[in-house]
């Protein structure tokens, strides 16, 4: 089936966050700091204040309160320790770029001259962003510090270090640059206090119910005052799952000039502003027996984050359970630099954890001899190790059968640089990608229309993986009524509540309660048609019932059968509203262990003189449970691969640390994939349900999608040359042979 | 945006006074480089001199010479049936630059005129001698790994970031200069400057003066030429190293050669002894390697581009052999 909002988001009739027009509106510009570390000695605005149609300028001195600017005013979960960067609250410059001043004027191009014009002087401090002259200032997260159960404490099933004392063994470190999620969509807010306690906002986030709860403690006004929209979200990436200070800037600034503002991040401000995925460095040590089993693994990560929030996410975790090594030790470690905070970019600290691990994987099979493929067999494991216990569901080998057919497995040669096209050498590598099968709590309300179309609501996002379309899929599967007749409504907070969209639990989720409320209008047309005394539908029940065309039928007697339009005509009623909530069953959930999994093939070509690179074909299978639209998570399945592209072979933000400051800010500089960079991608599912997980059978695609790309290439890259590059992005300058 | 007039003169010498009398004022072409440059706050020309009405738009032939309108279109100058003919090495740098959609706004005069990449040179809040002359060059100690290898000075390391001009070096091309002084022709190799002590000044153009063509002589080198671009992504990024290769064959003697790099210098980067050394050789890749070696010589490269120092003469061994091999 086709994306439901496809000829709206092609003709350009979807309307994002910044494209609203509301009457009065003004337009803010943020003005970033120059240095990272110090405080703001002065800052001149008169100049500003003074050019044509500006309205205010804000900054410390003057910016209006924000009254309950909260202590942890974060949407997501788990909160990060530590505090987000609330704006204009002293004189302290925490990184480069932050946002001190707001410059609000009466049309954009105002705006963007008078921000110009504001003068900053600073004190200026010395400033740490160098990730590897830091590295001594890592230390363990404090919420491991807190609680010895928190999964980021270090970890060791059977010997510490076990792999040191082996004979057959690899060392190796690996590093990977800050990437930022850059969608397409720039960060953009409309703010609009309808009311002195009435706030509406048009804001790009994955977090529609997570954003109103923020902004309702900030401002200390009830919570059903507060309304986000959200209904488009062009591409995220993760980026949408915090509130950010740009979003309280413009609150800000809405409140001070009794106008609605609009406000925009620049591009440039897309790499400072919004987070990012943190610079990582990692070592894995590894060691097996001759014939392929892996004996021990040790993973450590150290991971950047700012000052003043501790950012973590599951970089090892993966370790942990991916094959059945009887020693496994992790140990991680962040480090705060004198930057902005990161947030979790499509698959968090598992892309990050598996270029190290997957990568370490194939150089144990090279040392070993055996074929990557063969090694991973060898160690596959029917249970999960680290929690001991089965797992709801596992595809992965037949995930990693289907893949190896099609991209030509066998042609692989165990030894690098031995197949050649022309003067181009070719090879072939593999990675393995997995993620928790996450589902969470979801509200959908449902009403059947008299004219027997169903809409549905819930304050979920879309942020392009097709979640309206799969909704309204699902509803038309569990109560039998043609697509088209449905509408799924979302990105509002007016919807009954939903998580934010992240973790690749948004099908899980939502599409549980979408199920709930479709089982619920069944048994309630059921209880209606069995009222219905003249007909065969007499003590009718949705055991015995079908449902099917928008008709409902006595499954014995199919001759006989309703619409569902004529089940409310002859019930007097103008419609029918159900509301369901679904939520895990903790039960199952700690008798099973829940992954989704993805492995990763790629037939990469290098230039031996040049060093240049094509990915000249990618297969990437999945384990995702039940596949409900197999275009839309194909889409997800290519699009991931393209950004594993990107981490693997052009993304890498790089900072002057004399200056602390990126020098890689534009596309021009930070390079994400082209079409010309992509091959030929194949998505191909396994396609079968993980009903412990959910009764839709489904398990997450959006991160699986990514995770495990990097490695894949890298791999391929080693197998074409036999250059093992472990510090990421593989550009040409690293692989010249000659 | 920093509020700017804006005129449209429809004759060059209304378009020619204008700017020769103000300081402030810029012409303007496509606009693919200057309005980004206006964003950033990197240029802020008073008065814009917007000269897409001016007749400058032929690709035509002349006394043998192919002669290129300023206003012809990078695209355009690209797909021309003339240039593809006479001149493929050009067809193909273009085609090498930027992307389709800027290639199909961008002028060839406004390509020329092109700045330098440099994020430096890009961000008000950095030491840039180009954009401010005497707060120092930001590349010199800093990021460095899209800088000059040739032709670098103190002040400024940056590069001509150009593929087409890669090609007009290699070419011999001329550009025709209108200014109040009179019409001039600029050979191309003379157009660019290197930074010396003064990298705020671009090029040789004086203030005024508009390009109104570019010339390229009538030369042999129609078959076997090649413009290899190597770069962080396929399309849609700046050469880490750039080389124009055209060689006029005999069998597989070399008669004569023009070589040219992209991505080393302030300037496209001709390299005339490696040509005087490939003329009479046979094309063969220890020929080809001796020539890139002494394409090399001089080279002087910084912190992060020390690999340009390996990959500047593979490049030229590649793009001679897919020269010579080209039919």
């Amino acid at each position: 089936m086709d994306r439901v909002d496809s000829r709206q988001k092609v003709t350009g009739a979807a309307k994002y966050s910044a494209e609203y027009e509301l009457p009065n509106m003004a337009h803010g510009i943020l003005v970033g700091s120059t240095i990272a570390k110090g405080s703001i000695k002065s800052i001149d605005t008169k100049r500003a204040e003074n050019a044509p149609g500006v309205l205010a300028v804000l900054h410390y001195q003057n910016s209006p309160k924000v009254p309950g600017y909260a202590q942890e005013a974060h949407p997501t979960e788990p909160k990060p320790a530590g505090k987000p960067l609330q704006v204009f609250i002293d004189n302290q410059i925490h990184f480069n770029d932050q946002p001190i001043a707001i410059v609000v004027a009466d049309t954009l191009e105002r705006a963007v001259y008078a921000a110009r014009l504001v003068k900053v002087q600073y004190n200026v401090d010395e400033h740490a962003t160098d990730f590897d002259k830091n590295v001594p200032k890592a230390f363990l997260p404090t919420a491991a510090k807190r609680n010895p159960k928190h999964g980021l404490n270090d970890y060791t099933r059977g010997k510490e270090d076990a792999y040191k004392n082996e004979a057959l063994k690899i060392e190796s470190e690996y590093v990977i640059p800050t990437e930022f999620h850059n969608p397409m969509e720039l960060q953009s807010i409309i703010a609009h206090w309808e009311a002195a306690d009435k706030l509406t906002v048009y804001d790009k986030t994955q977090a529609v119910i997570g954003t109103q709860n923020a902004f309702a403690k900030d401002w200390k006004i009830p919570v059903e005052n507060v309304k986000v929209i959200a209904t488009f979200v062009g591409g995220a990436f993760g980026n949408g799952l915090h509130t950010w200070p740009h979003e309280t800037a413009a609150i800000i600034a809405a409140k001070k000039v009794n106008r609605p503002v609009k406000l925009m991040l620049t591009r440039e401000q897309m790499f400072t502003m919004v987070g990012y995925r943190p610079h990582a460095w990692q070592k894995v040590g590894m060691s097996a027996t001759k014939d392929g089993k892996i004996t021990a693994i040790t993973h450590e990560a150290i991971g950047q984050t700012s000052t003043y929030e501790e950012f973590t996410e599951s970089t090892l975790q993966q370790t942990r359970m991916m094959y059945t090594s009887p020693n496994v030790t992790t140990r991680y470690r962040i480090l705060p630099l004198d930057v902005s905070t990161p947030i979790w970019m499509r698959g968090p600290g598992e892309a990050t954890g598996a270029f190290a691990l997957e990568s370490a994987m194939d150089e144990m099979a090279y040392v070993l001899g055996i074929d990557p493929l063969e090694f991973r067999l060898i160690n596959h494991t029917d249970k999960d190790p680290e929690k001991n216990l089965p797992w709801s569901t596992k595809y992965l080998k037949e995930a990693m059968q289907m893949g190896a057919e099609q991209i030509g497995w066998s042609k692989r040669q165990l030894k690098p640089g031995q197949v050649k096209n022309g003067e181009w050498l070719v090879g072939y590598g593999m990675g393995v990608g997995t993620f928790g099968a996450n589902r969470g709590r979801a509200k959908v309300k449902a009403t059947l229309h008299k004219d027997g179309t169903l809409v549905m609501q819930s304050a979920t996002t879309d942020i392009g993986p097709g979640t309206g379309t799969a909704m309204v899929q699902i509803a038309a599967q569990n109560l039998g009524l043609p697509p088209e007749k449905i509408v799924f409504e979302l990105g509002s907070s007016l919807y009954p509540p939903s998580p934010s969209q992240g973790g690749s639990a948004t099908v899980a989720t939502v599409g549980s309660a979408v199920h709930a409320v479709c089982q619920t209008l069944k048994q309630r047309i059921a209880g209606m048609v069995a009222g219905n005394a003249d007909t065969s539908f007499k003590g009718a029940t949705v055991e015995n019932l079908t449902f099917k065309d928008g008709y409902v039928s006595v499954t014995a007697s199919p001759s006989a059968r309703l619409s569902f339009a004529d089940v409310l005509k002859q019930q007097n009623l103008p419609e029918l509203e159900v509301t369901e909530e679904s939520s895990p069953d903790a039960s199952l959930r700690s008798k099973y262990s829940m992954y989704s999994f993805s492995v990763h093939f790629a037939e990469v070509q290098v230039h031996p003189l040049t060093g240049q690179v094509r990915v000249t074909n990618m297969v990437a299978c999945a384990d995702a449970g039940t596949i409900i639209n197999a275009k839309t998570a194909g889409n997800q399945m290519i699009g991931g691969a393209v950004g594993g592209l990107g981490m693997a072979l052009t993304e890498g933000g790089v900072i002057d640390h004399r200056f602390g400051r990126y020098v890689t800010k534009d596309f021009a500089e930070y390079h994400v994939p082209v079409h010309a960079d992509a091959p030929n991608i194949s998505a191909a599912f396994v396609n079968k349900p993980d009903l412990i997980n959910n009764p839709n059978g489904t398990k997450g695609i959006g991160e699986i999608a990514i995770i495990g790309v990097a490695p894949a290439i890298a791999n391929a890259i080693f197998n074409a040359t036999g250059k093992r590059i472990r510090e990421l992005p593989i550009t040409p300058d690293k692989l010249m042979m000659v | 945006m920093i509020p700017f007039q804006y005129v449209k003169p429809s004759k060059p010498k209304a378009a020619i006074d204008t700017v020769a009398k103000d300081q402030t004022a810029m012409f303007i072409a496509g606009g693919t480089n200057l309005v980004d440059l206006m964003k950033r706050g990197v240029m802020t020309p008073e008065k814009l001199v917007d000269i897409n009405k001016l007749p400058l738009r032929k690709i035509e032939r002349e006394n043998g010479n192919v002669r290129i309108g300023a206003l012809a279109l990078n695209g355009a100058v690209a797909e021309d049936k003339l240039v593809m003919e006479k001149h493929p090495l050009l067809s193909q740098a273009l085609n090498a630059g930027a992307s389709a959609q800027l290639r199909n706004m961008a002028t060839v005069g406004g390509n020329i005129m092109q700045r330098v990449r440099c994020p430096y040179f890009y961000d008000t809040a950095m030491p840039c001698n180009k954009r401010e002359p005497g707060t120092g060059c930001g590349a010199l100690q800093g990021f460095n790994r899209m800088h000059a290898i040739f032709g670098h000075s103190e002040k400024c390391i940056a590069v001509n970031p150009s593929d087409m001009n890669v090609a007009l070096v290699a070419l011999d091309a001329v550009v025709l200069v209108s200014g109040p002084k009179g019409d001039r022709k600029i050979p191309f190799a003379e157009f660019h400057r290197l930074p010396g002590d003064t990298p705020q000044i671009h090029t040789n153009l004086q203030q005024g003066e508009l390009i109104m063509a570019v010339e390229i002589p009538e030369n042999p080198y129609t078959k076997h030429v090649h413009y290899l671009k190597v770069r962080d992504r396929t399309s849609y990024a700046f050469a880490l190293v750039s080389v124009a290769a055209a060689l006029d064959m005999d069998g597989s003697t070399i008669k004569s050669a023009r070589l040219a790099m992209g991505g080393v210098a302030h300037k496209p980067w001709r390299l005339n002894e490696a040509e005087q050394f490939l003329a009479g050789k046979t094309a063969n890749e220890a020929t080809f390697r001796q020539a890139a070696e002494i394409a090399m010589r001089g080279a002087k490269a910084f912190e992060h581009n020390k690999f340009k120092l390996q990959m500047g003469p593979n490049t030229i061994v590649q793009a001679l052999k897919n020269a010579a091999g080209a039919v």
